[in-house]
C-alpha cells in the first residue's frame, strides 16, 4: 500500500514536472516575438548610431538632396520621404473610396451568397505576390496610362501608386467591413423604421457609429502602402528626385534600400549604413501610424 | 403630398445608385485581378514549357529558366515552415491557454500587433545585421528561410489564437473533469479541434512568404544562380546533408525583379512566365486555404 502510495506520489510528481516543462517552452516561444522586436530595433539603432557620427540630424532631416554614393555627398532625406508620400497618397486616393464603398456594399447591400463568393476573391488581391504587382504596374498600367497622359515617363510614381491602391483596398475594406458589422442591428432597425432608405441609414447612422474602426482600417493601409517595396522598386525608378509631381519618376524610402541591397557596398561604409538610417525613419513612421490605429481600434470597442 | 412622393422617389434613387456604385468599386478590383492575371498569361503562357523549369538562368532570354529559383523557393519554404510552424503555434497557444493576464502578456500581445504591421523590408535589414554580420550565417538558404520565418510568425501566432478561442469553453472543462491535466487538454482536445483553422492560417502565411522578395534582396540573395544547392540525400554515407542550408540561393520572386529590371523585352516574357508560376503557387495555396476553412466551417457543429 505505501509502495503504490508512493510511485503514485513520483509519477504525480513527474506528471507536475512535464506541465511546467510544457508551459516553460511555450512561455519562451511567446517571447520570442518580443526578442524579434527588440533585435529590429537594435540593429537599426547600432548601425543608425554609425550613420549618424558622420551625419548631424539636422542635415538628414533639412538637407533636401539625397547622394550618398556620389563624390558630392549630401544626406538628406526629404527626396526619399517625398516619393514615399506621394506614393502612398496616390495609393490612399484609389484604396479609401473604392475600399470603403466595397464595406458597405458587401455588409449593408450585398445578400448572403454574394458576400460568401466575393470575399475570399477580393482578399486574393493581397496574395497576389507584390513582385507581380510590379510587373503589372510597369507594363501594363503604365503604358495604359501614357495613353491617356502623352509624355508620361516609363518610370513614374502614378501608376505604381494605383497599383499598391488596388494592393490595399482589401485591408481597407475587410477592416472596416468588421468595423461595420460590429454595428448593433437594432441602430440599423431603429433607421429603417423611421423610414430611411439603406443609404441614408448607411450613411448617416452606420458609419458615424463605426468611424473610428473604419479610420483604423485606413491606418492599415497606410501603413502597408509605406512600407511596400516592390511594386515602387520597379514601377516608379530608383532615383532620389524631390518632387510631388506624381508623373515624375522617383525613388522611395524602400526603393532606396533596394537599390543599394542589389549593389555591392562593403558592410560598415557609410554608404551601407545610409540604408539603416533610411530604415529606422521608415519603422518610425508606420510606428506612428500604428500607434494610432491602435488607439482608434481601442475606442472603437469600448463604444457599446 | 406630391412633395413628399418626389422626396421620397429621390431618395430610393440614390439607394439604387449607391447599390450600382457598390457593385462598380467590387467590379474595379476583381477586374483588376484578371487583367493582372491575363496580361501575365498573353506574355509569359508561350514561354512556359518543360526547358523553362528546368533550365538554369542565361544571358540569353530564350535558353533561361527557372530551375534554381524554384528549387530555392522550396528549400527556403521549407526552412521558413519548420521554424515558423511550431513556434508560432506554441506561442499561440501559450497567449491563449496559459498566459495570465498580467503586464508581461499584454506586452507581449502589443508587440505581436506592432509587428505584424512592420514592413517586410525592415526584416530584411534586421537579418543583414543579426544573421549575416552577428551570427555569421551567411547570405544562405538559413539566413533566408529563418527572415522569412520571422516575417510570418505574428501571422501563424494570429491564426493559432483565433482558432484555439474558437473552442467552446466546455469541452476543456470536461477534460478537466475527468483529471486530464492542462497540458494534456491542450493536446489532446484543444490542438485537434483547431487544427482546420490553424492550417488556413498557416498556408495563407506561407504563401505570403513565397511571394515575399524585399527581404531576401536587402540581406543579398543574388538573381544570377546557376547551381542548384548541395542535394539534402547522398548515396554514401551519413546518408543526410544539411551543407545546402548554408549554400547561396536564389527564390522565384526575385528571378522575376531580375528579369523585370533588364530593359530586353525578351526578359519581361520570362518575367512573365516566372510571374504565372509564381502566382499559380500562391493562389492555389489560398485556394487550398480557402478550401480548408471551408470544410472545417461545415463539419464541425458544436
Amino acid at each position: 500500500m505505501a509502495a503504490s502510495l508512493s510511485a503514485h506520489a513520483t509519477r504525480s510528481r513527474l506528471r507536475h514536472l512535464r506541465e511546467r516543462l510544457v508551459e516553460s517552452l511555450l512561455f519562451l516561444a511567446a517571447l520570442s516575438s518580443v526578442a524579434i522586436t527588440i533585435g529590429i530595433v537594435g540593429v537599426l539603432v547600432v548601425e543608425s548610431a554609425g550613420f549618424f557620427k558622420h551625419v548631424s540630424l539636422l542635415d538628414f532631416l533639412t538637407d533636401t538632396q539625397w547622394t550618398p554614393l556620389f563624390d558630392d555627398a549630401h544626406y538628406g532625406i526629404l527626396p526619399l520621404m517625398a516619393g514615399t508620400l506621394v506614393t502612398t497618397s496616390i495609393a490612399l486616393v484609389v484604396a479609401i473610396p473604392l475600399g470603403t464603398i466595397t464595406a458597405i456594399y458587401l455588409s449593408e447591400y450585398a445578400g448572403y451568397r454574394t458576400r460568401e463568393i466575393v470575399k475570399p476573391l477580393m482578399e486574393l488581391l493581397s496574395a497576389v505576390p507584390t513582385v507581380v504587382y510590379g510587373y503589372f504596374a510597369l507594363l501594363f498600367v503604365t503604358p495604359l496610362l501614357q495613353k491617356l497622359l502623352p509624355g508620361l515617363p516609363g518610370f513614374n510614381m502614378l501608376s505604381a501608386g494605383i497599383v499598391i491602391g488596388v494592393m490595399i483596398i482589401p485591408y481597407v475594406s475587410s477592416v472596416s467591413e468588421d468595423a461595420i458589422r460590429a454595428v448593433p442591428m437594432h441602430l440599423r432597425e431603429s433607421s429603417y423604421a423611421m423610414g430611411a432608405t439603406r443609404l441614408q441609414t448607411s450613411l448617416r447612422v452606420v458609419i458615424p457609429a463605426a468611424l473610428s474602426g473604419i479610420a483604423a482600417a485606413y491606418i492599415l493601409g497606410i501603413s502597408r502602402a509605406i512600407g511596400e517595396t516592390m511594386v515602387v522598386a520597379i514601377a516608379a525608378g530608383m532615383q532620389p528626385n524631390l518632387t510631388w509631381n506624381p508623373m515624375e519618376p522617383a525613388a522611395t524610402i524602400t526603393a532606396y534600400i533596394v537599390q543599394v541591397s542589389l549593389g555591392d557596398l562593403p558592410h560598415g561604409t557609410i554608404g551601407y549604413q545610409t540604408i539603416f538610417a533610411a530604415g529606422l525613419t521608415l519603422l518610425l513612421m508606420t510606428l506612428v501610424f500604428n500607434i494610432a490605429g491602435f488607439v482608434l481600434r481601442k475606442r472603437f470597442r469600448q463604444v457599446y | 403630398m406630391d412633395k413628399l412622393k418626389a422626396l421620397i422617389a429621390r431618395r430610393k434613387l440614390f439607394d439604387r445608385i449607391f447599390s450600382v456604385i457598390g457593385l462598380l468599386a467590387l467590379t474595379i478590383g476583381l477586374l483588376t485581378l484578371m487583367a493582372l492575371i491575363l496580361d501575365l498569361a498573353t506574355d509569359g503562357l508561350p514561354r512556359l514549357s518543360w526547358d523553362f523549369f528546368t533550365s538554369f538562368p542565361s544571358r540569353f532570354a530564350s535558353k533561361a529558366g527557372i530551375l534554381s529559383a524554384w528549387v530555392g523557393t522550396t528549400l527556403v519554404m521549407l526552412v521558413t515552415a519548420m521554424t515558423a510552424v511550431p513556434l508560432g503555434i506554441a506561442a499561440g497557444l501559450y497567449l491563449e491557454e496559459y498566459a495570465p493576464k498580467n503586464w508581461m502578456t499584454a506586452l507581449i500581445e502589443i508587440n505581436i500587433a506592432n509587428l505584424a504591421a512592420v514592413p517586410s523590408i525592415v526584416y530584411g535589414l534586421m537579418a543583414i545585421g543579426l544573421f549575416v554580420y552577428t551570427f555569421h550565417l551567411g547570405q544562405s538558404i538559413l539566413t533566408a528561410g529563418l527572415t522569412l520565418a520571422l516575417l510570418i510568425l505574428p501571422m501563424v501566432i494570429i491564426a493559432t489564437r483565433e482558432a484555439v478561442r474558437a473552442i467552446p469553453s466546455n469541452i476543456r472543462e470536461a477534460a478537466y473533469a475527468l483529471g486530464a491535466t492542462r497540458w494534456q487538454t491542450v493536446r489532446d482536445h484543444v490542438l485537434p479541434y483547431s487544427t482546420g483553422g490553424i492550417l488556413t492560417g498557416v498556408i495563407i502565411a506561407l504563401s505570403r512568404a513565397i511571394g515575399e522578395s524585399a527581404p531576401l534582396i536587402a540581406i543579398g540573395a543574388l538573381s544570377f544562380i546557376a547551381f542548384l544547392p548541395t542535394p539534402p540525400i547522398s548515396a554514401e554515407p551519413p546518408f543526410l546533408s544539411f551543407q545546402w542550408l548554408m549554400d547561396q540561393f536564389t527564390v522565384m520572386p526575385i528571378q522575376m525583379f531580375n528579369w523585370v529590371s533588364r530593359p530586353q523585352e525578351e526578359f519581361h516574357h520570362n518575367a512573365a512566365a516566372a510571374g504565372l508560376v509564381l502566382l499559380g503557387m500562391t493562389l492555389v495555396m489560398n485556394g487550398i486555404a480557402i478550401w480548408i476553412r471551408y470544410r472545417f466551417r461545415k463539419r464541425i457543429k458544436w
